[in-house]
C-alpha cells in the first residue's frame, strides 16, 4: 500500500480501518465540520464553489462519447476536496486536501491519473465566480454567460501520461436538485449529504489516445455534492448509476451496501428537466452477473428496473475493466443498456473488498 | 588419515607459542583490516543514505543555476502547467549543540521514490502539516535531540543521520524562509501536453540524478587512507603468519617425511595439511573479526567527528554488523592463510620421500637473492621518483607510496647485509666476528620481521610529521583567521539589525558573516562578502594576492578563493571567474583555508548584497578589546535573548576547531599504534622461528667454551643492533612518505597544500620505542637459550635432525 493510500485514508478516516467505516473513511464521525441540514436552499455561484466547513466535497463530470466512426468512449474527470480539520489555517498548514482523478476508457483499454495537492497554496481549488475548479493542469473552467448558471457551460481539460483530454460541455436545461431540494438521504441512520447535478451536458471536443488524437462528441453529466459524514457506520460502499436514456431523460440511482438490504434512493429527471426523488422502493437495482476484476468480485451486469416510470433495463460495461486503480481503488466505466428504455451512462462501484481480505 | 591428522596436530600441542604467535598473528592482522573496513562501510552506507535522501539518487531536479532558492508561486506554476514535481526546502538549523540538516517536503506530491518516510503508518497528516509539526528522524538523532525544543520527534529507520524530515510548510517557519523552496524533485513518469520549462520557470535547470552524492565523493580519498592503511597493517600481519607457519614446516619436516615413508600419499598429505591450515585460518578470521568490530567501535566515534568536522557528513557512531564484512574478513583470513604458508606447502609437496632430512634454514637466502632484490628495489624506486616527477591525480599519490615501500622494504636486506658486513670489517675479535657474521647469517631468516618493522615506523614517522606539520600550520593559521574576538549569530533580521545598532557605540567594529551557496567553475562554493577593514588586512591568512588586494576586493572589482579552489581549478592571481547569476570578475587572491572541502570565494560585501539582496545577513564577528569580550557577549545575551550558543568568543572558537583538529587524526594515531605493535609481533614470531633452528650454529660456539649466558646476551644485543639498523632505514623513507602524503595525497585530497616540519624528538621517541619492541621480543628467546638444558646442545652433534 502506497504512502498515499495509507495518507489519505488516514486523512479521511483517522487512523480507524477503512472496511470498518465504509469506503473510503466515508462513515467516520464529523465532529467540528458541518452537517448538512433539510431545508436549506442552494445558493448559487457560492455553492458551485468549495464549502469548507465540510469534511468532504466533490465535482464530478462523467462523460459518455462517440467517434465519428462510432467507436464508443466514456471519460471522468474529478475533483475531491476532503478536509483534516475545521480551522481555517493558511498557506501551508490549511487542512485542506485536494485529490484529482482523471480517466478516458475505451472498449479496450481504461487510462487513469490521479493527482494530489494541498490547499492554501494554489496549487488546486474552486472558486464560485468566475467559476474555475482545478489541480495542477486539470481544469474545469466556466465560459458561460453572465447572466447564465456559471455550469451551463464549461471547459474541461486533464491529460495523464498517456492520455489527454479537451471538452466543451454545453447545457440549455437547469441544474437539478436531488432528494429533498437538494438535501440526500443517505441512510435510515439520517446521514446525508447536499447533492445535485447538471446531466444535459452536450460535449464536443478532442481525446488525445495512445493511437492518437480523436474528435468527439456526445453527453455528460456532473454532480455535485458535499458532507461531512455521508455514509453510516456500516455501509460498506455503493453503486451508483448516472443514466442517461435515448428518449431525453435522465435517471440517478444509487444503492449503499451494508449489512442488509442496503439503502437504495435515486432521482427521475425528465426531459425538460424537471426532478423527482424516487420513493423507497421505487427503483430496485439486481446485479446480474459477477466479473473478476482487480481480484475482486464485481457486479458487472445489472437490472435496473424503475417500475414507475417503465424502466426494465439491462445494464453492460464497454469495458469491464474499468479500474480505477487510484489511492482509493474503484470501478468506475461507461455504461449502456438496454430494454424497456436503451441509453447510455455511467456507473459506479465503490468498497469492493479484494477477494482474499473477505 | 586420521592418524596423519592426529600426528601433525600433535606438533602444536608441543609448541603452544607457536601455535599462539599463528593464532594471534593472523587474528591482528584481520581485525586491522576487518575494523577499517568495517569503519569504511559504516560511513558510505550513510553517505549512500544521505545521497538517496528524498531520492536524489534516484530522481531528476528542477533548482536555479546557482542553487540559491525559489518563490513558491514556481512551483505552483509549473504543477499547474502539468509539470509532476514536489517542492523540498533545505537547510540547516542548529538545535541545542546539534545542527541538522533540515529537509522540508510535501508529502502528497512526493514521488514514490522518495518516500523515505511512511508519514501515514506513524501518524496523521494533520499532525505533520499543523505547527508545530513532526521530526521525522533517524534513531540515533532522535536521542541527541531528546530534550531539545524541537516539535514532536518520530525516530525512523533509514533516515540519515542528522538528517530531518518535516513538512515543507513547517521547514519554512524553521528556516525562515517564508514561501521559499529550494529544489523541485520530478517525478520519472511526466503527463502529456506540459509547457516548456523555459516558458514557466526559466531561472530553473534540470538537474540529473546523483548516485553518488557530494559526501561520497568528498571522502573518497580519505577512506581511501584508511583503506591503505588497513592493508599496510594486513600485509604486516601476514609477516607473522608466515614465520609461524614456516617454523611449524620446518620443524615438522622429519614428521612428513615418516608419514610418507608409512605410505601417506603426497596429496593426503597435502590435503591434511591444507585442512589444518583452514582450520587455523577459519578460527583466527572469526576471532579477527570480532575484534575488528570492537576496535572500529573504539575508533568510529572519532571518525565520525572527523568526517563531520572535515567534511560536514554525518555519520552514526555506532557500528553494525554486517554479514560483507564477515565474510571479507574471513575471506582475507583464509587469503592470507594460503599465502603466507605458500612456500611451506611447496616444500611439502616436493619433499624427497628417501633422502634423508637434511638440516636447512627454511628461509636460507643466497647472496644472489640479496642481488636480485636489489635490482628490484631499485627498479620501483626509479618508478617512484618517476611517478613523483610525472604524476599527477590520487592514484598517482598512492602508487608513488606503493613503489617507495615496496622498494625500501626490498634494498633492506642488502642495506642490512652492508651494515652488518662493515660491523665485521671494524671487530678483532674472534667472538666480535662470531658475532657479525652470524647475524649475517641469520638476516634471511629475519628479513621479512625486519621489513615488517621498517613499514611500521616509516608509516609512523610519516603520518607523524604530516600531521605534526598540519597541527603546527593550523594552529598558525587559525590565529590569524579567528581574529575577532566575538562572532554572533542571530536569529532573524530584526534581530540582527536590532544587534548591530546597539553595537555601534559599543564595539570597535561589526563585520558581516554574510554568504550565499552556488556553483563557481562547476564546483559547490560558498561566495562571502567581507567589509574592509584592518581586521582582514592586517590578519587574513593570504598565499599570493595582488598588490593593493584588499581595496580591489572593496570596492568591488576583484574576488579572494581559497587555495581548494585555485589548486583544482588552477585559477590564480589575474584569471577569471563568474559567480552565480554570470557576474565576472578577477581574481585578486588565494588565501589558505583548512579543514574546508569546499570551494570558497570572497567579495566586497557592497558586491555581494549588490549581486545576491536576498542574502541571509544574520552572522557577525565583533571586534572589541579582548578583556571586555566575556562581558559584552554576556550582555548581548541578556539584552536580547540570544542564545548561549549563537554567541561564540574567540578562545572557545579556537579550541573548538583544535578538538576537532586532534580529533581527526587520533584514528590514525590508532592505527600507527597496532600497526607497530603488529610488526614488534612479527618480530618476536619471526625470533622465536630462528631460536629453534638455530641450535646447530650455536652449539658449536658453545662447545668451544662460551657461556649459555653469554650467548643470550648476544642474541639480545643481535636484535638491537638490527633493530638499530632498521630504524635509521625507517627515517629517510618515513619523511619521503611525509613528503609525499603533504604535497601530493593532501593536494588531491583535501586541496590543501602544507610546510613540512621536521620533529626529531619525535622520531628518537619511535626510533626507542621500536629497540625496545624488539629487544622485548628478543628476550623469551634469549632466555630460553640462557635455559637451554646442555643436553640438548649436546644433541646437535649426537644426532641428525
Amino acid at each position: 500500500m502506497s504512502v498515499k493510500t495509507l495518507l489519505f485514508c488516514l486523512s479521511l478516516a483517522l487512523s480507524t480501518p477503512v472496511h470498518a467505516q465504509g469506503f473510503a473513511g466515508l462513515g467516520t464521525s464529523a465532529e467540528g465540520f458541518t452537517m448538512p441540514v433539510p431545508g436549506r436552499r442552494f445558493s448559487f455561484p457560492a455553492d458551485h464553489g468549495a464549502h469548507n466547513d465540510f469534511r468532504i466535497e466533490w465535482w464530478y463530470v462523467t462523460a459518455n462519447l462517440q467517434a465519428v466512426d462510432g467507436t464508443r468512449y466514456g471519460i471522468q474527470w474529478t475533483l475531491f476536496r476532503s478536509a483534516l480539520a475545521t480551522d481555517g489555517a493558511t498557506g501551508w498548514a490549511s487542512p485542506q486536501m485536494w485529490m484529482g482523478h482523471a480517466a478516458i476508457t475505451t472498449s479496450d483499454g481504461h487510462h487513469v491519473a490521479e493527482r494530489f495537492a494541498r490547499g492554501g497554496i494554489g496549487q488546486a481549488g474552486v472558486t464560485a465566480a468566475p467559476f474555475e475548479a482545478w489541480i495542477d493542469a486539470w481544469r474545469m473552467k466556466s465560459r458561460a454567460a453572465a447572466n447564465a448558471d456559471a455550469l451551463s457551460a464549461l471547459d474541461l481539460s486533464a491529460a495523464g501520461a498517456d492520455f489527454a483530454f479537451d471538452l466543451k460541455l454545453d447545457s440549455d436545461r437547469p441544474l437539478v436538485a436531488h432528494g429533498d431540494g437538494g438535501y440526500s438521504l443517505k441512510s435510515e441512520k439520517g446521514q446525508a449529504s447536499y447533492y445535485y447535478s447538471q446531466p444535459f451536458y452536450r460535449v464536443t471536443g478532442e481525446l488525445t489516445l495512445p493511437g492518437g488524437p480523436v474528435t468527439v462528441t456526445g453527453q455528460a453529466w456532473l454532480d455535485r455534492e458535499w458532507s461531512s459524514q455521508p455514509l453510516a457506520a456500516d455501509q460498506v460502499g455503493w453503486d451508483w448509476f448516472s443514466m442517461h436514456f435515448d428518449g431525453g431523460e435522465k435517471l440517478m440511482g444509487f444503492r449503499l451496501r451494508d449489512g442488509g438490504a442496503g439503502f437504495t434512493s435515486g432521482t427521475w429527471i425528465s426531459a425538460d428537466g424537471v426532478a423527482e426523488p424516487l420513493k423507497r422502493g421505487a427503483i430496485a437495482v439486481t446485479p446480474l452477473r459477477n466479473a473478476v476484476v482487480a481480484q475482486r468480485s464485481l457486479p458487472i451486469r445489472w437490472r435496473v428496473e424503475v417500475p414507475g416510470k417503465g424502466v426494465d433495463v439491462t445494464i453492460q460495461a464497454l469495458n469491464e475493466n474499468a479500474w480505477m486503480a487510484t489511492a482509493f481503488p474503484y470501478w468506475e466505466g461507461p455504461i449502456s443498456f438496454d430494454g424497456t428504455k436503451p441509453g447510455r451512462g455511467y456507473l459506479e462501484m465503490t468498497g469492493y473488498m479484494p477477494t482474499a481480505d473477505r | 588419515m586420521k592418524t596423519a591428522l592426529t600426528a601433525l596436530l600433535s606438533h602444536w600441542r608441543r609448541h603452544p607459542v607457536q601455535l599462539a604467535t599463528l593464532l594471534v598473528g593472523l587474528s591482528l592482522a584481520t581485525a586491522l583490516w576487518s575494523a577499517v573496513q568495517a569503519i569504511n562501510s559504516e560511513a558510505r552506507t550513510s553517505y549512500a543514505r544521505a545521497a538517496a535522501t528524498l531520492g536524489q539518487d534516484q530522481l531528476s531536479t528542477l533548482l536555479r543555476k546557482d542553487g540559491s532558492r525559489f518563490d513558491q508561486k514556481i512551483y505552483v506554476a509549473l504543477r499547474r502547467a502539468g509539470w509532476l514535481v514536489s517542492p523540498v526546502l533545505e537547510g540547516d538549523k542548529r538545535f541545542g549543540e546539534h545542527r541538522l540538516r533540515v529537509f522540508g517536503i510535501d508529502p502528497l506530491t512526493t514521488p514514490p521514490q522518495a518516500q523515505a518516510v511512511n508519514i501515514a503508518a506513524s501518524g496523521a497528516l494533520l499532525e505533520f502539516i499543523s505547527p508545530p509539526g513532526v521530526f521525522y528522524v533517524s534513531p540515533e538523532t532522535a536521542t541527541k535531540l531528546a530534550g531539545q525544543a524541537t516539535p514532536p520527534l518520530r525516530a525512523i529507520d533509514g533516515i540519515p543521520s542528522g538528517v530531518v524530515i518535516t513538512d515543507i510548510g513547517q521547514a519554512q517557519v524553521l528556516l525562515g524562509a517564508p514561501g521559499q523552496i529550494s529544489r523541485l524533485l520530478l517525478w520519472p513518469e511526466q503527463p502529456q501536453r506540459r509547457a516548456a520549462l523555459s516558458d514557466i520557470a526559466p531561472d530553473l535547470i534540470e538537474r540529473a540524478p546523483d548516485e553518488t552524492g557530494d559526501l561520497a565523493r568528498l571522502t573518497d580519498s580519505f577512506h581511501l587512507n584508511l583503506t591503505a592503511f588497513g592493508f599496510l597493517a594486513f600485509a604486516v600481519g601476514l609477516f607473522i603468519v608466515h614465520s609461524a607457519v614456516g617454523l611449524a614446516f620446518e620443524q615438522r619436516r622429519p614428521m612428513f617425511r615418516t608419514l610418507r615413508a608409512l605410505g601417506v600419499p603426497a596429496r593426503s598429505l597435502m590435503g591434511v595439511v591444507c585442512l589444518e591450515l583452514l582450520t587455523f585460518a577459519v578460527l583466527a578470521g572469526m576471532v579477527g573479526v570480532a575484534l575488528g568490530y570492537a576496535i572500529a567501535a573504539m575508533l568510529l566515534p572519532d571518525v565520525a567527528a572527523t568526517l563531520r568536522g572535515l567534511y560536514g557528513a554525518s555519520v552514526p557512531g555506532a557500528i553494525v554488523v554486517r554479514p560483507e564484512t564477515w565474510a571479507l574478513g574471513m575471506a582475507i583470513a583464509v587469503f592470507g592463510t594460503l599465502i603466507s604458508a605458500a612456500q611451506g606447502l611447496f616444500g611439502v609437496w616436493r619433499l624427497p620421500l628417501l633422502a634423508s632430512a637434511q638440516p636447512r634454514a627454511w628461509a636460507q637466502a643466497s647472496r644472489q637473492t640479496i642481488i636480485w632484490q636489489l635490482v628490484a628495489a631499485a627498479a620501483l624506486l626509479a618508478a617512484a621518483a618517476i611517478i613523483a616527477r610525472y604524476g599527477s591525480g590520487l592514484m598517482a599519490g598512492f602508487a608513488l607510496l606503493a613503489a617507495l615501500l615496496l622498494g625500501a622494504a626490498m634494498a633492506l636486506p642488502a642495506l642490512l647485509l652492508a651494515g652488518l658486513s662493515a660491523g665485521g670489517a671494524l671487530s678483532k675479535s674472534a667472538i666480535a666476528q662470531w658475532f657479525w657474521a652470524d647475524a649475517r647469517q641469520q638476516l634471511p631468516g629475519l628479513s621479512l620481521a625486519l621489513t615488517a618493522m621498517l613499514l611500521a615506523l616509516a608509516a609512523n614517522i610519516g603520518v607523524g610529521t604530516m600531521v605534526s606539520s598540519f597541527r603546527q600550520t593550523f594552529v598558525g593559521w587559525i590565529e590569524q583567521r579567528l581574529a575577532s574576538e566575538l562572532y554572533i549569530a542571530t536569529r532573524d533580521d530584526t534581530e540582527a539589525s536590532a544587534v548591530r545598532t546597539w553595537l555601534a557605540s559599543r564595539s570597535d567594529a561589526v563585520l558581516p558573516i554574510w554568504n550565499v551557496d552556488g556553483e563557481v567553475e562547476g564546483m559547490r562554493t560558498a561566495i562571502f562578502g567581507i567589509a574592509d577593514h584592518a581586521t582582514y588586512r592586517d590578519k587574513w591568512p593570504m598565499l599570493t594576492a595582488s598588490p593593493n588586494v584588499w581595496q580591489v576586493v572593496a570596492s568591488g572589482d576583484g574576488a579572494l578563493i581559497n587555495e581548494q579552489l585555485s589548486r583544482r581549478k588552477t585559477l590564480n592571481v589575474g584569471d577569471t571567474i563568474t559567480l552565480p547569476g554570470g557576474y565576472k570578475t578577477r581574481i585578486a587572491g588565494v588565501y589558505s583555508d583548512y579543514g574546508n572541502p569546499n570551494a570558497q570565494v570572497i567579495i566586497g560585501v557592497d558586491k555581494l548584497t549588490e549581486l545576491f539582496p536576498d542574502v541571509s545577513r544574520l552572522r557577525y564577528a565583533i571586534r572589541v578589546s579582548p578583556e571586555k569580550a566575556q562581558d559584552l557577549a554576556a550582555n548581548l545575551r541578556s539584552t536580547f535573548g540570544i542564545p548561549e550558543q549563537n554567541i561564540i568568543d574567540q578562545t572557545t572558537a579556537k579550541e573548538l576547531s583544535l578538538q576537532t583538529f586532534e580529533r581527526t587524526f587520533k584514528v590514525t594515531g590508532a592505527l600507527n599504534v597496532l600497526t607497530l605493535a603488529v610488526a614488534a609481533l612479527a618480530m618476536f614470531a619471526s625470533l622465536l622461528t630462528l631460536a629453534g633452528m638455530r641450535l646447530p650454529q650455536v652449539a658449536p660456539v658453545w662447545a668451544m667454551g662460551v657461556t649459555r649466558r653469554r650467548l643470550a646476551v648476544m642474541e639480545l644485543w643481535r636484535s638491537f643492533v638490527l633493530a638499530i639498523l632498521t630504524a635509521i632505514a625507517a627515517l629517510p623513507l618515513g619523511l619521503g612518505l611525509a613528503w609525499i602524503l603533504l604535497a601530493i595525497v593532501n593536494v588531491e585530497a583535501f586541496g590543501w597544500r602544507l610546510p613540512m616540519y621536521y620533529f626529531p624528538a619525535e622520531w628518537l621517541r619511535l626510533a626507542v620505542l621500536s629497540i625496545l619492541a624488539t629487544a622485548l621480543a628478543a628476550a623469551l628467546p634469549a632466555w630460553w637459550l640462557s635455559r637451554l638444558a646442555p643436553s640438548e646442545l649436546l644433541r646437535v652433534f649426537a644426532n641428525e635432525r
